[in-house]
């Protein structure tokens, strides 16, 4: 019986939530929003559980996003999942977060994972050579597994740090202009060589937990960014902030197009 | 910090306009004699005396109520968006707005001075603007260029440091003397040091900075091998200052977007969004940043244990 009720409110839950997502659509949607998915930790800590439930927590929070953004029709989603700073935390707990990495990361291969539900092509950004081998080697596989899907693209950004992005482009336009005149360098340069060059820049960046700073995530694609600081931590966040975001979007979005034509 | 609430739509701050805007609205229909006629042959303004008082070491020690002095921010970053808006909310035209903008500069200036705040950069001409109307443009440089020069003496005694950054290919050439010699007569002066971003973009910045190491590159001075953060923080503009990143980057009027300033330099910097138009901004907007700013834990990716 509980069961019953429990499949009756999801589809509730699931039919007002198209209503509203229709609704939605009538004004312009970002076609590529990211986050700063901040504050596992502190969730688990305000929870009384034991410190890896919050990323536990977080992982579920970012499949419902998934979710949504599928729903919506928000063709790139990008995700700071480890930075490059973060390395510097105590062995024990990058330890357990690249155990819980390699966890997800194979999770995505399996038939009935959101990956395949949604065809979600998944790329994984970052020096991917500073993580151990059995997580390079399982997101090398996802993301030849996934190249064919193109409904939604999932940018999962680890071992990444903005400055590092660009100091490994700036690297390649200098070997690819070796031989030509260095003037000639152009911003197109440095940014086809840029990881994150399969997506266009992000409408909106959104950060959980009440920072409000970019911690080195995607310096150069956020300029033009509507950046939001949202108090809630990552686990806590839901459909609501997700609205709310867009909804801001949409009162600036003409505003913007206007400056866009000009430029 | 934006609240779940929508923000309001950013309209007139009553608050704000009886704290100096009211005084700086006056000085503008002094010096700008031609605000108020209905035909406008040209933009007859006055060039203005400054009215910045000399520091004093007994006005360096106090910091308004709540802010600690060990916590002050060493490298502020300020994006003075709203001139415009500012102007259009008053029924006045946008060179109205820009020149009560270089007003409400001069108080933030001022207070970065006494509070011991060693850089300030401010965002006063993006690449992005050269598509504005070309009178604004005009104006905008001819504003800059008078200002330099009135405000040289001051900035000289007050133990002020000027850089300029930024592409200086587009600008008039009398505005590229004044700003070498403004450079040059100041360059020792230790105080504060205060960055003018003009034609300048983050983008533009790595760009340049690409462009000078692909150079030493093909001049075998360096191994592409060797290129990294630090040779790139080397190349970039911010190079004049002893502290290229900010600690705080502030904009006016509402906008949630860094718009591509300073890219580079605001990995790690705090983000603090103001509500009001710069020309309202002052004193009260700068303590209410400066106290965010001291609030939040910073942790550079670490924990904070």
């Amino acid at each position: 019986m509980g069961g019953e009720v429990r499949q009756l409110l999801e589809q509730i839950h699931r039919f007002s939530r198209r209503c509203l997502f229709r609704v939605l659509s009538m004004g312009p949607l970002p076609t590529h929003l990211a986050f700063i998915m901040d504050g596992n930790r502190r969730y688990a800590k305000k929870r009384g559980l034991e410190d890896g439930s919050g990323h536990k927590a977080g992982f579920s929070t970012l499949m419902s996003m998934l979710q949504y953004c599928y729903e919506l029709g928000i063709k790139y989603v990008t995700i700071y999942a480890f930075s490059i700073d973060n390395f510097r935390r105590k062995p024990e707990e990058v330890q357990s977060l690249m155990d819980l990495m390699l966890e997800k990361i194979k999770s995505l291969l399996d038939k009935e994972s959101i990956v395949h539900e949604y065809g979600i092509r998944v790329y994984f950004i970052g020096n991917l050579g500073l993580l151990n081998d059995q997580v390079r080697a399982a997101a090398e596989e996802v993301m030849k597994a996934t190249a064919k899907n193109s409904r939604v693209v999932l940018l999962v950004c680890v071992a990444y740090n903005s400055t590092d992005e660009i100091v490994q482009a700036v690297k390649r336009s200098c070997v690819d202009k070796a031989d030509r005149d260095t003037e000639r360098i152009q911003l197109v340069d440095i940014e086809e060589n840029m990881q994150m060059s399969v997506a266009p820049e992000p409408d909106i960046l959104i950060r959980s937990s009440g920072e409000t700073r970019l911690s080195n995530f995607l310096l150069w694609q956020t300029g033009n960014s509507q950046l939001f600081s949202l108090d809630a931590l990552w686990p806590e966040i839901g459909l609501r902030h997700l609205v709310w975001a867009i909804l801001n979007f949409q009162r600036s979005h003409s505003y913007l197009e206007k400056r866009k034509k000009q430029l | 910090m934006i609240s779940l609430r929508v923000p309001a739509p950013s309209s007139f701050n009553l608050q704000r306009f009886n704290s100096g805007a009211l005084e700086r609205r006056w000085k503008l229909g002094r010096d700008c004699f031609l605000s108020f006629t209905p035909n406008r042959i040209g933009l007859g303004v006055r060039s203005t005396k400054s009215e910045m008082a000399p520091f004093t070491a007994a006005e360096e020690e106090t910091l308004p109520e709540g802010l600690q002095p060990e916590l002050m921010p060493k490298h502020v970053a300020v994006i003075m968006d709203g001139n415009g808006r500012w102007a259009k909310n008053q029924g006045l035209q946008p060179w109205d707005g820009h020149r009560a903008g270089v007003e409400a500069l001069r108080e933030i200036v001022e207070l970065c001075g006494k509070w011991g705040i060693q850089v300030l950069t401010v965002f006063a001409f993006s690449t992005d603007n050269w598509i504005r109307p070309k009178i604004e443009i005009d104006f905008l440089l001819s504003l800059f260029e008078r200002t330099l020069k009135s405000e040289l003496e001051t900035l000289a005694k007050n133990n002020v440091r000027i850089s300029i950054i930024g592409d200086s290919s587009k600008l008039p050439k009398s505005l590229l003397k004044v700003i070498n010699e403004v450079e040059e007569v100041t360059k020792n002066n230790t105080r504060l040091q205060l960055i003018v971003a003009v034609g300048y973009s983050g983008k533009y910045d790595v760009l340049q900075a690409c462009r000078g190491i692909a150079q030493r590159v093909k001049d075998g001075e360096i191994d592409v091998e060797e290129i990294d953060e630090i040779l790139i923080e080397q190349e970039l503009e911010t190079n004049v200052t002893e502290f290229p990143y900010p600690d705080l980057l502030i904009r006016t009027s509402g906008e949630l977007r860094v718009s591509n300033f300073l890219l580079w330099q605001l990995a790690y910097t705090e983000l603090f969004f103001a509500q009001e138009m710069w020309p309202d901004f002052g004193r009260n907007g700068f303590v209410e940043a400066l106290m965010s700013f001291q609030q939040r834990q910073r942790r550079f990716g670490g924990r904070k244990s």
